[in-house]
């Protein structure tokens, strides 16, 4: 190939124009004709490759199967141009592309910036066979001669092994809770600490029925599947039971109507056990609407009009938590409140007397309903906590001494990584 | 005339006169001009009953309240009908059905028959409780929560307990640290300094650290455990109060919206 005279002015203004012109034929056309060269491209490029160095092409193109994935992933690299980091130092970056064994034109699927000698094509179909082709490009708008990969099947693994420490994670914690669990059912006494707004549960139903007034149970927003609607359930039974033997009278409308059926199920269980079953009254658990605005405005109209003496809203909030909580705070009812919504806590902070705060609602079912799997699984749960309270303290040690943020210790540099690693950091 | 008739009647006549004032008498097509005075009137109208309520609960509240519910709960029902069962289920489940919903087959699945099977079984609690099968609801209900459980456990783990463990360990207690001497004369209090970001990683890690103590149930809050929990119950709070004022600045942007839809699109008072 020959190289023309690159001191000459007209051989610094017209690579540049055609390169352009180069470019907008290759966006205008679609990425196979890139590797079909039809008339018109040859043309261009048989010009182009007197004007423009051409770049010498990515060498030894490998195609593997990702592992641990679901057969949708190959992993293609290469070696890099010879004109990337060395030579003409001209390359910008790489096209990839690939076929299905059957087929015969390549399809680009993407690029990377030149020094880059790897991409992860996603997105494929499990089992079948694809090959891949690079090809270096140049900012001047020439592209190097094509390599092409060996073939490749898509493959699915069984387990995703970038999990394993997830898995361990999961195992101690798990672990631990059935450890618990079965030393709770053995009737190992458990110590749960006192949680202010459980303590003013019975004070707040017995205030109702000294009023004569009715009591609000919220159970969250939220359908079945959420399990701060399930805490909400647990504690729901435990007030029914109370509201039972106090012959007090409990509202209960729901957003979802699977809320509702359950709901329903166990104020009767509540109410059975307390052995008022005569009392119950299917009709004061009822399902309002899932509109959410909708289901506040009722809930407002209730509070306004039957005067609940006591309002508990335990389960999932969203905007709504600080208007149910002004509505009842404006009618003077007790109000215990319960989330794990962060962004609503802080309202029902300021809005109620009583405020379970995140994983206290789930430790209040456990709490109010003394069952040993629920006492157990929450004494497990703490081990997690102390698991992520070491991991934390030894991984900031480490991130001073070995991270590039801190004092960057060679010794400790790999240690912080592996460290962190494993909690998925770095990725 | 009572009021309970007269308030309605006289409602319905200043509707109707907003209808007509803010109809446009010079437009091309009168049915979509009237279509549009009548939603905007609604819209204005139906905004100030629920507004109503700041002052006390009132006749307009519950009008507009009962047309919220009443609507909304009839639309939500059409939407779980026709997305769960016209679009999804039986156009795998009976040809001559989804024809005749206008959805079309997409082939026989037979697992598709599971959760029909389990919405059945939950419709078991309207029989007569003489029959005494009504128990069997229970199982939809266990079925739900049980596989939800299973489902969310790993999301869960990762977003809500791994992630957080390896964004709070990766900070440095002495971030770009090259001696106590560098410290010292390179001291700065400007945001990027290096006095502010120690201070930024020790306040996030002591954070945490003591927000997790307070979570700890299995142990009495007494002592320097109790000293902890109570730093955990201060950092919680100031969260929380940070988190109260962001959030409310949202409520208020929702708030000039409803204003903004008031006075200009309604009353046109605004440009």
């Amino acid at each position: 190939m020959s190289q023309p005279n690159q001191n000459s002015p007209f051989c610094k203004i017209f690579p540049t124009l055609l390169s352009a012109l180069f470019l907008f034929t290759i966006l205008a056309s679609s990425p196979k004709t890139l590797f079909a060269q039809d008339a018109e491209t040859s043309v261009i490029d048989s010009t182009l490759e007197n004007l423009v160095p051409i770049p010498a092409r990515p060498a030894n193109v490998k195609a593997k199967d990702h592992v641990y994935d679901i057969g949708e992933k190959v992993d293609v690299s290469w070696e890099l141009s010879p004109d990337d980091t060395t030579g003409l130092r001209n390359v910008v970056g790489y096209i990839i592309s690939r076929r299905l064994d059957t087929a015969s034109d390549f399809d680009s699927v993407g690029a990377v910036f030149s020094r880059i000698a790897s991409l992860t094509d996603i997105g494929l179909t499990k089992g079948e066979s694809y090959q891949y082709a690079v090809t270096a490009y140049t900012s001047a708008g020439a592209v190097s001669e094509t390599s092409v990969s060996n073939s490749v099947t898509t493959e699915q693994e069984w387990f995703d092994g970038d999990k394993f420490w997830q898995v361990l994670l999961l195992v101690i914690i798990a672990g631990s809770v059935a450890y618990f669990i079965y030393h709770a059912k053995k009737g190992k006494p458990m110590f749960l600490r006192k949680i202010a707004g459980l303590q003013a549960v019975e004070e707040a139903i017995g205030r109702a029925t000294e009023m004569g007034r009715p009591i609000l149970f919220i159970p969250g927003i939220h359908d079945m599947d959420d399990v701060q609607t399930i805490a909400g359930m647990t504690i729901l039974a435990k007030v029914a039971k109370q509201v039972a033997e106090y012959e007090s009278r409990i509202f209960v409308p729901t957003r979802a109507s699977l809320a509702m059926t359950a709901a329903r199920e166990t104020v009767r269980e509540a109410y059975m056990t307390a052995g008022r079953i005569d009392a119950y009254r299917s009709d004061d658990i009822y399902y309002v609407t899932d509109e959410q605005f909708g289901y506040v405005a009722a809930v407002n109209g209730i509070m306004t009009r039957d005067k609940p003496a006591t309002c508990f809203y335990l389960g999932a909030f969203f905007a709504e938590s600080l208007i149910l909580a002004e509505t009842g705070n404006s009618i003077g009812a007790i109000q215990i409140a319960g989330t794990a919504m962060p962004a609503q806590l802080p309202f029902f902070v300021a809005a109620c007397d009583y405020t379970l705060i995140g994983e206290e609602l789930f430790a209040a079912s456990a709490y109010l309903s003394e069952d040993p799997k629920q006492m157990g699984s929450l004494k497990g749960q703490d081990v997690g906590k102390v698991v992520a309270m070491a991991a934390i303290l030894i991984g900031a040690v480490l991130a001073t001494l070995g991270s590039e943020e801190g004092m960057n210790i060679e010794t400790f540099n790999s240690a912080f990584h592996a460290f962190w690693g494993v909690f998925g950091g770095g990725e | 005339m009572n009021r309970k008739v007269l308030i309605p009647i006289a409602s319905i006549i200043v509707f109707i006169g907003f209808v007509l004032l803010k109809l446009d008498w010079d437009g091309a097509d009168r049915t979509h001009e009237l279509w549009e005075a009548l939603e905007v009137t609604a819209g204005g109208f139906l905004t100030l009953m629920i507004f109503s309520f700041l002052y006390k609960d009132n006749a307009f509240y519950k009008f507009a309240e009962h047309l919220y519910v009443g609507i909304s709960a009839a639309y939500w029902m059409c939407v779980g009908f026709w997305s769960n069962l016209a679009q999804q289920a039986i156009p795998h489940l009976s040809q001559s059905l989804s024809e005749a919903l206008g959805q079309p087959f997409l082939g026989y699945i037979w697992h598709y028959w599971i959760p029909v099977a389990l919405g059945l079984i939950l419709l078991t609690r309207l029989l007569p409780e003489s029959m005494k099968i009504g128990w069997i609801s229970k199982w939809t209900l266990a079925f739900i929560v049980a596989s939800t459980a299973g489902l969310f456990i790993t999301a869960n783990l990762q977003a809500n307990f791994i992630a957080q463990i390896a964004s709070t360990m990766s900070l440095p207690l002495l971030p770009d640290w090259t001696g106590f001497g560098d410290f010292l004369s390179n001291f700065d209090l400007s945001y990027e300094g290096q006095f502010v970001k120690m201070f930024s990683n020790w306040v996030i890690i002591i954070g945490v650290i003591s927000g997790l103590v307070y979570f700890f149930f299995s142990k009495e809050h007494t002592g320097w455990f109790g000293r902890v929990s109570r730093l955990g119950i201060w950092v919680l709070m100031v969260t929380f109060g940070a988190a109260f004022g962001y959030t409310v600045m949202g409520r208020v942007s929702l708030l000039v919206g409803r204003l903004t839809f008031l006075f200009r699109d309604w009353a046109g008072v605004i440009g």
